[in-house]
């Protein structure tokens, strides 16, 4: 028998039973839909997060106590300002240090208040990460030197505390403490539904104070030359391990960052289309399921083919080509369906989806393959039907 | 059309290839691992262009031979030759492939595709052999008009009354062109005017064409018309109308039975 010719009788098998055909389809669909759409959702989440990664700025290094490993516990820093300026000279260029000593606190104006992250930072800040301010100014060399009580907000701090005002030079309370308006950031937005304008920069030195704490909780360098940013790294470390016997500390790069959110976020791309996978497998149970009961609906029509002169090849092809015709059409519907929710979801909620040409070509060839693996068995048992047998069938 | 080359002449003269050859052909059947013997022993040769009906009881072995002449099933003992070819040593496709060239069905219960239009059904056979599509329904419609369904081509199954639904089976039987044609009581679902008529159309197709009519039947009056008629008993021929069953055929003075088929 010609393949042509399979095609059709399978085609018609389906239609003869519409029904049916769409209720097994529906298996693979959603199946199919489930891995585009999840693998889209992991894929366009570590996107975000690595273009977040790179917009820190380039050639850049941090510096934290411990280890920066997955899982690790975050350790109490024993950096101090004076480790800062031994850093300062390590690179050569104070200017290029960054410092932040971070904590929650909440900050009012009036009757308005916001509980946000207050970061202690130097006046070197927007030029080792990028970060602009919209409006005011940022903080400057004297600011930090005297721990003068001045705040940088971010711009969804600032729309809270002063919705109807400039926020420029007014007062607001800091945990108690009075501090001055000078500047606002420009917007970054959200990512992964995180606010990133939900924050306060205010000098290293004030914050200290504030939090009465001599630490620093990590330092940040822009390595002037890209080519020696491990070796800078190493040797910054050094001078640490020299100036606190005992304690560790990590120097590690945008390029490692990256490669360890990579990593979390590769697996949990792989765990959402395993799970994905999953209900591709039932859609898959389904399909060989329905195959099974038509074989065995037809059985007098395979002994009738039989006896006039369908080898039991033609017979297996035909039921072969009819399960992936099932999985093949409820494939594409599901590529379809999987693209449309993933722009949906794109659009309408804070959850990044991307959608790659692999993902759609993994997700079709294995719903193929799943109407191949599960055809063949009843494909097998229709092929080996005994003629005489199946003609007395009722 | 492709086809293996057959003697000319199937007008069942001496020397002639038989239509069948059966020597001593015995089927066995393991139930459950009990041995039941279905055929015990069957010497039978059907010239080409013969017409012969198969009585007896049920449970007689007619239908086990019914299944052995049409090579839907191979002897576990004994010699069957169909068309000139030894089945024993056949494997499943190149039995398909023999009934396809050289067997043509007629089944009580017309086994028609359901949702197939009739010339679709009857160009079936043609399928499996690799026939064009639009070579297909020329000769599918051809063997309908033989059949006297010319004006029923693309009617279903289901549109069709029961005397026309078996005439498209005849027809599908006979697109082939092939040397045997087994009706398994070809009249069993019919009522006796449209049975008769369906009985006349194969004689007629027996004589027209030369093809062998091997008919099942259990009506007495329906046996009567075949030229010739065997009887069957506990898997045994316990007659045959023919005394000498060898190469003679309807000829007086055949020489004496070779096989057991006397008594």
């Amino acid at each position: 028998m010609r393949l042509a010719e399979a095609w059709r009788v399978a085609s018609d098998a389906l239609r003869a039973n519409r029904m049916r055909s769409l209720l097994t389809m529906l298996g693979v669909i959603i199946g199919v839909a489930s891995v585009v759409l999840l693998v889209a959702i992991g894929t366009g989440t570590k996107q975000t997060v690595e273009q977040q990664v790179e917009g820190l700025g380039s050639n850049l290094l941090l510096v934290v106590p411990g280890r920066l490993d997955v899982g690790s516990a975050p350790a109490v820093s024993p950096l101090t300002l004076q480790d800062v300026d031994a850093v300062g000279r390590v690179v050569g260029d104070p200017g290029r240090v960054a410092v932040t000593v971070a904590s929650g606190a909440t900050v009012r104006a009036g009757t308005r208040q916001d509980f946000t992250t207050v970061q202690g930072v130097l006046e070197t800040t927007p030029a080792v990460f990028a970060r602009d301010v919209a409006r005011g100014r940022y903080l400057s060399r004297s600011d930090v030197d005297t721990g003068r009580r001045v705040a940088i907000l971010g711009d969804s701090v600032a729309r809270i505390l002063f919705p109807d005002r400039e926020a420029v030079g007014q007062q607001i309370n800091v945990a108690g403490v009075r501090f001055r308006v000078i500047g606002v950031f420009a917007p970054l937005g959200q990512s992964l539904g995180v606010d990133r304008d939900d924050e306060v920069h205010i000098p290293v030195t004030a914050a200290q104070r504030l939090y009465g704490t001599q630490r620093v909780d990590a330092i940040a360098v822009k390595a002037p030359d890209r080519e020696r940013i491990d070796e800078l790294g190493e040797r910054i470390v050094a001078e640490l391990n020299g100036r606190h016997p005992g304690t560790e500390f990590s120097a590690v790069t945008q390029e490692q960052i990256l490669g360890v959110l990579g990593d979390i976020l590769g697996i949990l791309t792989g765990v959402l289309a395993a799970i994905a996978g999953i209900s591709l497998l039932v859609g898959g149970v389904g399909v060989s399921n329905i195959m099974l009961v038509s074989v065995r609906e037809r059985t007098r029509e395979i002994g009738l083919r039989k006896a006039v002169g369908a080898r039991p090849r033609d017979i297996g092809v035909q039921f072969l080509l009819e399960a992936v015709l099932l999985t093949a059409i409820g494939g594409l519907t599901g590529m379809a369906l999987g693209v449309g929710g993933a722009l949906l979801v794109a659009a309408v909620s804070p959850i990044p989806a991307a959608v790659t040409w692999w993902s759609l070509a993994l997700a079709f060839s294995v719903s193929a393959a799943v109407g191949i693996v599960f055809g063949v068995v009843p494909a097998q048992r229709a092929a080996r039907l005994d003629p005489v047998v199946a003609l007395r069938a009722e | 059309m492709s086809r293996d080359p057959r003697p000319a002449d199937r007008g069942g003269r001496a020397g002639a290839v038989p239509a069948i050859e059966a020597v001593d052909v015995s089927r066995t059947y393991q139930l459950d691992g009990v041995s039941v013997p279905a055929l015990r022993g069957v010497t039978l040769t059907v010239p080409a262009g013969d017409y012969v009906a198969l009585i007896g009881p049920s449970g007689s072995g007619k239908s086990t031979l019914m299944h052995l002449l049409g090579g839907l099933d191979r002897p576990t003992a004994g010699r069957l030759v169909i068309d000139g070819r030894v089945v024993g040593g056949l494997s499943a496709p190149e039995l398909a492939r023999l009934r396809n060239q050289t067997i043509g069905f007629v089944f009580q219960a017309f086994h028609l595709l359901p949702r197939t239009s009739a010339v679709e059904n009857v160009a079936l056979p043609l399928v499996y052999r690799g026939v064009g599509a639009r070579e297909r329904r020329e000769r599918a419609a051809a063997m309908l008009g033989r059949v006297g369904l010319g004006h029923r081509l693309d009617h279903r199954p289901n549109q069709l009354s029961g005397g026309e639904q078996q005439r498209v089976a005849i027809a599908r039987a006979l697109v082939t062109d092939p040397t045997v044609l087994l009706a398994d009581e070809p009249t069993g679902n019919l009522d006796s005017t449209t049975g008769a008529a369906v009985l006349e159309l194969l004689e007629q197709l027996n004589t027209e064409s030369g093809v062998a009519l091997v008919m099942v039947t259990h009506d007495a009056e329906v046996a009567a018309r075949a030229r010739r008629r065997i009887a069957m008993r506990d898997g045994v021929i316990v007659a045959d109308s023919d005394a000498g069953p060898a190469t003679g055929g309807a000829g007086p003075g055949g020489g004496p039975a070779e096989g057991g088929a006397g008594s």
